[in-house]
């Protein structure tokens, strides 16, 4: 994931985009490496798709600047950017057959006949399709209109790819299988990819780096790793994955207080000031129980309150005998399980590890 | 936001494509032809509204005139009088109907359906006329009327609910249809009676479709011309007194007045309509069951036994159309013959006028089908240049709110016009092709906008991404997917080329007499029958198109069925 050289492929700065009073994009600056795989992720609203359509040219921004390659395209229009797309809806020519849809583009080059035959034979080949070419899309099922799309939108070779929710419209075992799919044609030919998604899982799975969004700015940039395990806000620890949220307050650089007891933490942001309320989190497979809990920092008697069997494990509700007041959830394999009872009343020992531990200004 | 941000704030404008400045033009050039095709002549109307006889500014003293003259402003009651009587009588029968088709379990329904539409086929003068051999002074049942006459408002209210009652029905039916079959079990599971379920279930789910089935057929009502042409006698209303200002008194400012008169109901009742259409959400929502009518035998019984009445009388009249134009002198010698058919011994063009017709109707259809569709195409798929496109969206409805007299007349007005260069076109069959499209406009516009907007948006994105000319796009994928709506809309604007008179009665000349404007002449000199057997060739003619239509459409469903359906 190193940069080839020091111009990044695809950069936005202040790019905004308002409609009427609404402003969907806010001062949105981000910089795309050559062969990079990025997924916009955000909930249904957050500006992902607008971000992707100023990107394209679809829909241009308010104000802001977009450079492919250093080259200027904030202002020109689609046709003269270069990027293929595939779209939720895929939005493949119905009455064109499969051959006839993926030659679309290549016929606007005057491509010669016999190569552009050539050339479709072989990107069905490559998107696993191949022997479909004279149905119509509408004999293919979704996944293979899918690939179709990919197929099309790769005819051209452009220099990026953009991909809307490509994926949503799938029953989840094709949409899993395919994930795995897209991302390996990604990386065999190379292509700066940027998808769009809402499903953070497809977004762990497959990006390079996330750009997580809300609300039309960015939350956090990184590789799915540091958005997992060290999320920039609240907002990114609740919306990927799942969060116990701890209302305390900084009583010093190593410790917060909730209710009554004395949280130890490893770090806090300098910007935070001593006496100010604060969030903790902390995911529920980071907080440990019975053995392992033992001479960890933070103890915490807890009572179970109800337990959700959730296949691979068990999410434990638990009402902490000291503190505010506030539910955690632990999660507990089901392997661990067998070790400990787990039966509604029981009291447990729980150990919240500091290093797990993320702090965050109250009400950000 | 930091210092460097704020003054990087420049707002982008967006690089204008080759693609952006074809479709730009394009749009232009149809909302221009849309000005000259409909607003310049309505200000032309408009302004000789004002002005006295030698072209002098005179304010409203004609309308002072025209409301003051009892016996001129006496129509404008009438119209609405029997307007309002034969909306209300339309909407009773068209609604029993529609109920009958949507809600038993009649046998025969495709049938009932068929015949419901066959007014759509004839041009209004035809039902009045087979009114006069029914009713008239030599009708089989005059006496049914208990003396009382044919020509006045009991004709002009009979034939008008005879002429709009497809549309009606046709609106009702597709209302009626749309009904959520979950509400119906709600209702009766919730133990309400059945009449209690029509009032608390069916009546509020069908408010918008016979709201709108009013306005339609209030607005067809007052501005048709045709039914009171031939049935009104001495019954003055709006329609035909435009007509006798304009033709039998050539006073053009009282006929701008009076047309003025008839735009403005027919106006309100098209805003109105689009007003309550507005609101009117989706009543359906995706997870709707459709509503399956239960055989009760009662009640089937008296829907069919309605249906059977109903479709006898439209039968009948049609049947008397065809009838009294194969006898030989009714009603003294009933012995059949074709000799009404021998136009050309008649006053009124002859055969040449039917042969005009089909030339009209089929420029119309070619060029209108052609203007509309690409019309509709900018409006809905273009990017960017939002005030054109309202405004084309704006000008593509007035043409619903025009009566068709009152677009032929601000046609004489404009086209005829000493300073106008395009004068030219008066007289000609141009001006008819291009007056008949206007007249037409509206409708065939929101199909064609109904066609569009079920196709994916993404389209034109795509093909921008693959560098392809929006041309050509439109060309291989757009009008190809689109080919039943654009058949649909070229049969409509054939059908309604042929049997409108209204529109073009103003403007047709020696060379260019029409088809429907013969009938309307030779039932004017008393050659009724002749006058029934053009009518007839018109019916036979749209009948002869929509079947060719069906068939049409139905071999393209079989060619294109690898990719319409799954």
């Amino acid at each position: 994931m190193s940069a080839e050289n020091d111009v990044p492929y695809l950069k936005t700065v202040n790019v905004t985009k308002k409609f009427g009073d609404f402003t969907a994009l806010d001062n949105i600056s981000l910089e795309i490496v050559e062969k990079e795989f990025v997924c916009f992720l955000g909930p249904s609203g957050c500006g992902k798709t607008t971000l992707l359509r100023a990107i394209a040219g679809l829909d241009i921004q308010t104000s802001g600047q977009i450079f492919q390659k250093g080259r200027d395209i904030s202002a020109l229009p689609p046709a003269e950017r270069d990027f293929g797309i595939v779209f939720q809806s895929y939005a493949l020519f119905p009455n064109l057959t499969v051959r006839r849809n993926v030659a679309y583009g290549l016929e606007n080059q005057r491509t010669p006949k016999k190569q552009i035959e050539q050339q479709v034979t072989d990107l069905l080949q490559l998107v696993g399709l191949p022997e479909q070419e004279d149905k119509y899309p509408a004999q293919l099922s979704g996944g293979q209109q899918q690939r179709v799309a990919l197929a099309r939108a790769l005819a051209t070779k452009p220099g990026l790819l953009l991909l809307d929710e490509p994926l949503s419209a799938l029953d989840a075992k094709v949409r899993t299988h395919l994930r795995h799919e897209i991302k390996e044609l990604q990386s065999k030919i190379g292509i700066t990819t940027i998808m769009v998604t809402h499903d953070q899982e497809e977004a762990l799975t497959m990006a390079d780096r996330i750009v997580v969004m809300n609300n039309g700015i960015i939350e956090q940039i990184g590789t799915p790793f540091e958005i997992y395990s060290e999320p920039a806000s609240p907002f990114v620890a609740d919306f990927i994955g799942t969060t116990n949220f701890i209302k305390g307050k900084l009583a010093s650089r190593q410790s917060v207080m909730v209710g009554s007891i004395d949280i130890q933490i490893s770090d806090v942001a300098a910007s935070l000031s001593t006496g100010s309320d604060v969030v903790l989190c902390i995911r529920p497979e980071d907080i440990l129980t019975g053995e392992r809990a033992r001479n960890v920092s933070n103890q915490v008697e807890s009572v179970i309150g109800h337990v959700e069997f959730l296949g691979s494990f068990h999410r434990v509700h638990m009402r902490p005998l000291a503190g505010d007041g506030t539910e955690l959830m632990i999660d507990i394999s089901v392997g661990r399980a067998r070790e400990i009872d787990l039966t509604v009343g029981t009291t447990l020992k729980l150990a919240l590890p500091s290093d797990h531990m993320n702090v965050y200004p109250s009400g950000s | 936001m930091t210092e460097s941000a704020i003054s990087q704030a420049r707002t982008i404008k967006p690089k204008i494509s080759k693609d952006d400045v074809i479709m730009r033009l394009a749009m232009v050039t149809i909302a221009l032809y849309l000005l000259f095709a409909i607003a310049f002549p309505l200000y032309a109307l408009l302004s000789k509204s004002f002005q006295s006889a030698d072209g002098t500014f005179v304010g409203l003293a004609n309308y002072i005139t025209y409301l003051t003259t009892p016996a001129l402003s006496w129509s404008i009651g009438n119209s609405f009088k029997v307007t309002l009587l034969a909306t209300l009588i339309v909407l009773v029968i068209a609604f029993i109907y529609a109920y009958a088709l949507t809600r038993s379990c009649m046998p025969c329904k495709g049938i009932f359906k068929g015949i419901a539409l066959i007014p759509i086929l004839m041009p209004s003068l035809l039902p009045a006329i087979a009114l006069v051999f029914f009713f008239g002074n030599q009708g089989i049942i005059k006496s049914w009327l208990f003396g009382a006459e044919i020509y006045g408002p009991i004709g002009i209210v009979m034939g008008e609910v005879f002429y709009v009652f497809p549309h009606v029905m046709t609106i009702l039916l597709i209302s009626m249809s749309l009904s959520d079959a979950r509400l119906y079990e709600a209702s009766e599971v919730l133990g309400a009676s059945k009449i209690k379920t029509f009032f608390s279930v069916t009546l509020p789910s069908l408010r918008y479709g016979l709201v709108s089935a009013f306005f339609v057929a209030f607005t067809l009502i007052i501005t048709d011309f045709g039914v009171p042409k031939v049935v009104g006698g001495q019954y003055n209303v709006l329609a035909t007194d435009v007509y006798k200002q304009v033709v039998g008194r050539h006073d053009f400012q009282m006929g701008a007045v009076v047309s003025m008169a008839l735009l403005f109901p027919a106006a309100f009742a098209f805003i109105a309509d689009r007003l309550v259409q507005r609101k009117q959400v989706a009543l359906l929502s995706a997870r709707a069951v459709p509503y399956q009518p239960k055989p009760d035998r009662m009640f089937d019984m008296i829907m069919l036994g309605f249906c059977c009445l109903i479709g006898f009388i439209i039968l009948a009249i049609l049947a008397m159309a065809a009838f009294s134009s194969v006898v030989t002198f009714w009603p003294y010698n009933l012995t059949l013959t074709t000799k009404h058919y021998n136009f050309n011994l008649m006053d009124g063009g002859g055969w040449s006028s039917y042969f005009n017709s089909i030339e009209l109707a089929s420029w119309t259809a070619i060029f209108g089908t052609i203007i509309v569709f690409f019309g509709a195409y900018l409006v809905e798929k273009s990017r960017g240049f939002k005030t054109g496109r309202t405004a084309m969206q704006a000008l593509c409805m007035v043409p619903m709110a025009v009566p068709g007299l009152v677009l032929g007349l601000s046609y004489v007005f404009f086209y005829n016009h000493p300073d106008n260069p395009l004068g030219f076109l008066y007289h000609t069959m141009p001006i008819l092709v291009i007056c008949t499209i206007t007249h037409f406009y509206t409708v065939a516009h929101l199909s064609a906008v109904t066609a569009l907007k079920q196709m994916d948006p993404e389209f034109e994105a795509v093909s921008q991404s693959l560098k392809a000319p929006f041309y050509k796009t439109f060309w291989r994928v757009t009008v190809p997917v689109c080919v039943p709506a654009i058949l649909d809309i070229s049969m409509y604007l054939f059908v309604n080329a042929m049997t409108t008179v209204s529109a073009v009665v103003f403007l047709y000349s020696t060379d260019t007499s029409l088809a429907s404007v013969a009938v309307l002449n030779m039932d004017d000199a008393g050659d009724q029958s002749p006058a029934a057997a053009m009518g007839m060739m018109i019916v036979v003619t749209a009948a002869g198109v929509r079947l060719l239509h069906m068939l049409l459409t139905r071999g393209l469903q079989r060619r294109t069925q690898a990719w319409r359906h799954r």
